[in-house]
């Protein structure tokens, strides 16, 4: 019953979103006075003339693409806001930018439309669980990478079988359909019995129930459906490597290296360690920083 | 945009459209056997039958697709009832949402056909089966044709529910080329519809040649 209850909490959070988006509307025009003070004026000055930065800090909004749904990174809550990991990473840019939270524009994105998003300009930035690959890197540009996830498998507590990837030949892995860790496994492993279903979360029943016998995807996924189901455990190391990255306009590079230069501060000045700690940190251990990647 | 995209991947793409047909043929003559009887159920002089074929088509009539897949795949395992996930579990459902379609389309051509033909079938001591069989079926399918062509290409477009529920079809298929090919996805995308059209269009047209075939002047 889970997926039924989650989509009943989509619909009220997209209409409370729906509702906030009205009120934060209304707002603009009276919030003028204080945007025209010293603070923000100041901020528009660091930037060159002409590029995204001068212009999103000028506006003084900025729409990020998210995920809504994926515990630990980017999960709207019942109360309408977006919360985890990459929330904060997108608070830290928009920070930078002289952009306070609450103006702040989140845009869900699921991980089909995350390129046409981009393209289109529907958003400005895209924060969501978005592996740096080469064939993305033909339509868009990434900058990052912010974490270093990787593909692992969740499996019953009581199940001696499955240790790591080789173990899945002949077994039913669990999926999602048209999903990164789908084509790794179609690619790498291809003895696994791939069964691909409509979400991650729709895997946990048909785990319990043995329809299947693992469920394979980001770890850090993973590591939430473990703290969740005291049942089921991560079993063996990481089999690939997600480089988690910043998704933005395949041409825009001055924004791009940018980008980078705050996600490294963030990285120095300890406010990526924060970010980590507040949200994805209360499951899983901490990370090193990642080597940003400027090509 | 490279339009070779659907060229290079023509073996998936055909792995994908033989699921699709498969499903399609599968659950399309079990949702019309199934429907015939429903229907038969429906007219029948026992109340229970009617009863209990009114329930099932409401039931399934009024229930979104997607909702029966959840209920087979989620909610029948926590009953004890533990399919196994893919091919099978979707027929099924393709089948039990498709046949009340059937059946009601049915139906409306039994109450066309005119109550004086029942009548004669009853005087001339042919039993409510043979009646049924003989007399009412063969004059109400011809005229529901149409009706029954129109199930069998929304079945056609259905399956691509089961593309979430562990059936890798068209759909599936298409979302797997669409990951693989970021920069085309329009392109892999409009491959797969395409390849729906190769499936409906026929069947439109296999509709109007019925139609012209079986059509009799009442």
């Amino acid at each position: 019953m889970r997926p039924v209850r989650t989509g009943l909490i989509a619909l009220m959070s997209a209409t409370v979103l729906a509702l906030t988006a009205c009120a934060g509307g209304s707002d603009d025009g009276e919030g003028t006075e204080p945007a025209g003070g010293a603070t923000p004026a100041e901020e528009t000055a660091e930037f060159p003339e002409g590029s995204t930065m001068a212009a999103l800090a000028e506006a003084g909004t900025i729409t990020i693409g998210t995920k809504f749904d994926q515990p630990l990174f980017g999960l709207v809550g019942p109360n309408g806001e977006p919360e985890g990991f990459d929330v904060e990473i997108g608070k830290i840019i928009a920070g930078k930018l002289g952009i306070a939270p609450e103006d702040i524009e989140w845009k869900e994105t699921i991980s089909s439309n995350r390129e046409p998003f981009i393209q289109n300009g529907e958003v400005d930035i895209v924060v969501a669980t978005y592996t740096i690959n080469d064939k993305r890197k033909e339509v868009v540009s990434f900058a990052g990478p912010y974490y270093l996830a990787g593909q692992s498998i969740l499996t019953m507590t009581s199940n001696t079988d499955i240790e790591g990837p080789e173990d899945l030949a002949g077994k039913n892995v669990c999926t999602v359909s048209g999903s990164t860790p789908e084509a790794n496994l179609l690619q790498n492993y291809p003895e696994a019995k791939v069964q691909a279903l409509g979400a991650y979360s729709e895997c946990i029943e048909p785990l319990r129930n043995g329809q299947v016998d693992a469920i394979s995807t980001d770890n850090v996924i993973l590591a939430g459906f473990a703290a969740d189901n005291d049942d089921m455990e991560v079993r063996g190391e990481p089999f690939t490597e997600e480089p988690y990255g910043i998704g933005l306009a395949l041409d825009d590079t001055d924004f791009r290296m940018w980008i980078n230069d705050v996600l490294e501060e963030s990285f120095e000045d300890g406010t990526w360690s924060e970010a980590w700690e507040s949200t994805a940190g209360t499951v899983l251990p901490a990370p090193e920083p990642p080597t940003v990647d400027r090509y | 945009m490279d339009l070779m995209v659907i060229a290079d991947n023509m073996p998936a793409y055909l792995a994908g459209f033989r699921m699709t047909a498969q499903l399609t043929i599968v659950a399309g003559l079990g949702a019309l056997v199934i429907g015939l009887a429903v229907a038969a159920m429906r007219v029948s002089p026992l109340g229970s039958l009617r009863v209990f074929a009114a329930t099932y088509t409401e039931l399934l009539r009024n229930m979104p697709l997607t909702l029966i897949f959840f209920f087979a795949v989620l909610v029948l395992p926590q009953f004890g009832v533990v399919l196994p996930l893919g091919y099978w579990t979707a027929v099924g459902c393709l089948t039990a949402y498709t046949s009340v379609f059937v059946a009601e389309a049915v139906r409306s051509g039994i109450n066309a056909v005119g109550v004086g033909q029942a009548e004669a079938a009853r005087a001339i001591g042919l039993t409510f089966g043979q009646s049924l069989t003989s007399v009412i079926l063969p004059q109400a399918v011809r005229s529901v044709i149409p009706p029954l062509i129109n199930v069998i290409i929304a079945l056609a477009k259905n399956t691509s529910v089961a593309a979430g529920f562990a059936v890798v079809e068209l759909t599936a298929t298409g979302r797997r080329l669409a990951q693989q090919n970021p920069a085309d996805v329009v392109l892999v995308l409009a491959g797969v519809a395409l390849f729906y059209l190769v499936v409906t269009i026929p069947a439109g047209q296999l509709a109007n040649l019925l139609e012209r075939k079986v059509a009799f002047a009442r």
